[in-house]
Parts: structure tokens; C-alpha cells; sequence
């Protein structure tokens, strides 16, 4: 490792994306779009007195499952772009060590997915006045992580695919599962077995079950940091695999 | 960053050892054979000429002189060690066919970037985007630029860390003539300055801007001489035609060996 050559890559893809304005944008302002439209959605739904809406967990878990999606999608598109263009081929003939490279990409859109989910948990806060008990903070840490985890599984995929549109496709395959089976739309013990016992090893589960700690509890409990240690290890470990696909040598 | 001078040896000295130096090197993909053991050595402090049709192995062989090929047999030393050994990654520049640099970022940007990786200065940079006469075009996005500047970014890419060899492949396509002729002189400053230039090219005019010639044909290396001499085997002083003559012959007695081998015992 070496944080020069982490922290220029860092600032090279950053300097990319500020090329482009129209990503920028859509990076910053579609998970709050999407919020609002979910606030909508259950605009008029009745409640007993005393339960909670349908917006504070679906809202909730949406704030970390956006910048997930979000940096999937662009992960892998950069990456490949950087695997067919000749630039990574170019870059693995310098000095650069791979990690420098993978956590340089995982740390600028890191900060991309902060900032994203700085936006969107204002919104879901000021706005909507989102109700949970915990603090905004830990949301924001979440979906960073989830963010991360986003990039990690994007660099791996990218190494499987040989086109922009065959990267695409991995979305349905990496990510949707997962939505479906973190307990947003079907509460995780309410699943058979077969499918619990996907869902309990599927990494966007215990991102959601930390939301919920968050929500649950005003002070950060020993489950949610439990989650969030789980959730790092795991990209750590998607981070190690993806480094095996970048390779110096080629036949 | 290591930048060891290496003019010619002073006299009784021992002649400096090759920068690059290629044994029994293979390479087959898949079916293909792509180089058919080629055996050969790079004078340092030169430039080299790699020259051969297309699909003549020259990108194979380059991309196994800067590490990113994998060998299928033989061996290839480049300054005295293996090709693709970690610390070479200071000392060899290599520059695609294909411009490698990011469109979406500014000619600086990409410069300082592949420079931040050797750890070279802002004027490093300054100075490689001037080598290329890049220089009013430093801020320009490279995806707005003409094939030719498109091209010199790459090169600038390379030339920024100042490497001991410098592997350039089909560095001159797609340039006009003036700037053809620019990049040929600044390849000869570097090589005067000591810097050992590889530059593959299907443009048999280029050929005598190079000191010595490797040529390929079909992953074989047919020989490795210098412009003049090609010109006396192939009996032109246009190197294009001298080697058309020398590929008609060369082809014709290894025909005629191969068929009277039986025959022909000596």
C-alpha cells in the first residue's frame, strides 16, 4: 500500500466524475426523488394510533439501500470502461499496487455515496420528518458502508463482464436478490426456511437489521456496531477477491 | 526515476550488457503461435526499430518485453532482470497501440496521474505535456482532442516518468508528416540522452530513423539488422522495397530448404 498512489487514484475518479456533470446530479438528487415519491406513496395510509408509518422503515431502509444500487452501477461501469480502454492493462505496468487501486476506488465513491446520502437523510429528516430513534449520524455511516459495499461487488462483477451491457446485467443478478430478501418487503422470519437462510448470508441483510437497530434504539446498540463489523469484513473480503481479477500478467 | 547514462562504452571497456535480451521466447494462444522462439538482444542507449506486417507478433513481443504477456516458453531479460520483475515497474514506460488514457479527464490530469505513480513533480508533468507539444491543449478534455494529440497524450503518459527503456507501439499512425518528424527527434534525444527506445511501426520509411531493426514475420524473427543494412540485402534504397525483396527471399530458400531437406544433407 501506498497513500500516494491511493489518494491520486482517489482524485482521479473523482476528477472524472466532476467531468460529468449529469451523473453528478443524478448521484445527488434521484435517492431524494425517490424518497419523496415513497413518502407519497404512503401518503394516505391509515394507522392505528401509535404505529409507526410505513415511510419510517421503508424510508429508512431505502436511505441505505440507494447508495448500494447506485455505486454498484457506476462501479462497475468505470471499472470495465478501465478494463477495456487499456488504462488498468497500462496502470498494472507501474508501480501502483493493486490495493492502492481498489481502495482508491472505494474511497472516492465513498465520499460520493456520503455525500449522497447526506442529501437523502436531510430530506427523509427535515422534510418528512422521517421518525426513528436513533441519530441521523449512524444512517449516514450505514449507507456508506452499503456504499462501499456497492463498489466492492461492482469491481468484482466488472472482471465477468466484457461490455457496458453485460455489466449492466449483473444488477438483476448481485442486486436485486438482495433487495428482495433484506427483510424490505417481506419480514425476514415471516420467509421459509430456504429463503431465511439465503437471506442470513446475503450482506445487505445486516445493513438493514442495523437500520433497524438504529431505529429501534436512541443510543447505538452492541447488534447494530455487530452488523456494521460483519458488513466491513464482508467487503474487505469482496475487496480481496475482486484484487485476484486484476492481473498483472495475461495470455 | 533511475536514470543511469549508457552512451557507448569507453574503450577496453566491456561492451554494456543488453536492455533487453530475449531467449527461445514463445508465445501461443489458444491454437495460435503467435512468436515462434525468437532470440535477440537490445543495445541500450539506442532506438529499435520493431518492424513487420500486421499480425506479425510486433504487440506480442512488446507486451512480453514490458511483463503483461504471459510466456509460454523462453525466457525475456529486460535490464538485467526478468521482464515483469516489480522493480522494472520504475523503469519501463510502455505505450499501447491503442491510446490507453482516460478520455473523460483532462491532458494534465492524466499526465499527473500516471506521474503520481512514479512520484515525479508538477514540472515532470509541465515537461512531458511539452515534449508532445501539448502544451496549449494542457486543460483540454482528451476526449475533445484530434487522433494525433489523442495519441501524444499517451506518449506523455509514458515519457513522464523518465523511464530507462521506453516501449512505444505504432507510436506515429494517424500523425502528419511534420509531426511525425517532431516525435522521431524527440525519440532521438531521448535515446541520445540514454533512454533505450523500442518503437514498433508497419511504415517501412521509419525504419531508418532506428539504429538497428528487429524484423518479424509471422512470430519469427527474420533478422535484426541495421537500415543500411537492410537496404544492401534487399538491394533498395527504399527500405520499403528492401524489405519486400528481402521478405521474397527469405521465403523463397527457406521453401526451397524445406523442400529438399530429404535430399540436401549439409
Amino acid at each position: 500500500m501506498n497513500p500516494r498512489m491511493m489518494f491520486a487514484t482517489t482524485r482521479r475518479v473523482l476528477e472524472q466524475l466532476r467531468h460529468d456533470h449529469r451523473s453528478v446530479a443524478l448521484i445527488m438528487v434521484v435517492p431524494a426523488l425517490l424518497l419523496t415519491g415513497v413518502y407519497y406513496l404512503f401518503e394516505n395510509e391509515t394507522l392505528p394510533p401509535g404505529f409507526p408509518r410505513t415511510f419510517d422503515r421503508v424510508g429508512l431502509m431505502m436511505l441505505a439501500i440507494f447508495p448500494f444500487v447506485v455505486m454498484f452501477l457506476v462501479t462497475s461501469i468505470t471499472m470495465l470502461r478501465e478494463r477495456t480502454s487499456g488504462t488498468l492493462e497500462r496502470l498494472l505496468t507501474t508501480p501502483i499496487h493493486k490495493a492502492d487501486l481498489l481502495f482508491g476506488y472505494a474511497l472516492a465513491f465513498s465520499i460520493m455515496a456520503a455525500l449522497q446520502s447526506l442529501v437523502a437523510t436531510a430530506v427523509a429528516y427535515w422534510i418528512f420528518n422521517l421518525d426513528i430513534k436513533g441519530g441521523p449520524g449512524y444512517v449516514v455511516m450505514i449507507a456508506v458502508i452499503n456504499a462501499v459495499l456497492g463498489v466492492a461487488l461492482g469491481l468484482l462483477c466488472s472482471a465477468f463482464a466484457r461490455t457496458e451491457f453485460q455489466a449492466v446485467q449483473f444488477m438483476p443478478v448481485v442486486v436485486i436478490p438482495q433487495i428482495l430478501l433484506c427483510g424490505l418487503f417481506v419480514a425476514r422470519d415471516h420467509m421459509n426456511s430456504l429463503l431465511e437462510s439465503i437471506s442470513n448470508v446475503l450482506p445487505l441483510t445486516f445493513s438493514v437489521d442495523a437500520l433497524q437497530q438504529i431505529a429501534d434504539n436512541t443510543e447505538a446498540t452492541q447488534a447494530m456496531w455487530q452488523d456494521a463489523g460483519i458488513m466491513a469484513a464482508i467487503v474487505v473480503g469482496v475487496l480481496a477477491l475482486a484484487s485476484f481479477t486484476l492481473r498483472r500478467r495475461t495470455s | 526515476m533511475s536514470h543511469s547514462p549508457a552512451g557507448s562504452p569507453a574503450p577496453g571497456m566491456s561492451p554494456a550488457p543488453p536492455a533487453v535480451k530475449a531467449e527461445g521466447l514463445h508465445v501461443t494462444r489458444g491454437h495460435k503461435k503467435i512468436l515462434r522462439g525468437l532470440d535477440f538482444a537490445i543495445e541500450p542507449g539506442r532506438i529499435t526499430g520493431l518492424l513487420g506486417p500486421s499480425g506479425s507478433g510486433k504487440t506480442t513481443l512488446m507486451r512480453c518485453i514490458v511483463g503483461v504477456q504471459r510466456l509460454t516458453a523462453g525466457s525475456v531479460e529486460v535490464l538485467g532482470r526478468p521482464a515483469g520483475a516489480p522493480s522494472l515497474r520504475h523503469d519501463v514506460g510502455y505505450v499501447t497501440q491503442a491510446p490507453s488514457v482516460y478520455t473523460d479527464l483532462s491532458v494534465e490530469a492524466n499526465v499527473r496521474y500516471f506521474g503520481a505513480m512514479h512520484g515525479v513533480t508538477a514540472a515532470d508533468t509541465a515537461e512531458a505535456i511539452a515534449a508532445v507539444g501539448l502544451e496549449s491543449l494542457a486543460r483540454r478534455k482528451t476526449a475533445d482532442l484530434s487522433g494525433g494529440e489523442f495519441s501524444r497524450v499517451s506518449l506523455a503518459c509514458a515519457l513522464v516518468s523518465h523511464p530507462e527503456l521506453l516501449v512505444l507501439d505504432e507510436p506515429t499512425v494517424g500523425l502528419d508528416p511534420v509531426l511525425r518528424a517532431e516525435l522521431w527527434e524527440r525519440f532521438a534525444a531521448l535515446a541520445e540522452a540514454g533512454t533505450t527506445l523500442l518503437v514498433s511501426s508497419h511504415v517501412m520509411e521509419e525504419a531508418s530513423h532506428c539504429s538497428s531493426l528487429l524484423l518479424l514475420r509471422d512470430g519469427l524473427l527474420l533478422a535484426q539488422l541495421s537500415p543500411a543494412g537492410l537496404s544492401e540485402r534487399g538491394h533498395s534504397n527504399d527500405l520499403e522495397q528492401a524489405f519486400l525483396h528481402f521478405i521474397q527471399e527469405t521465403t523463397a530458400t527457406s521453401k526451397h530448404r524445406s523442400t529438399n531437406e530429404s535430399q540436401v544433407a549439409s
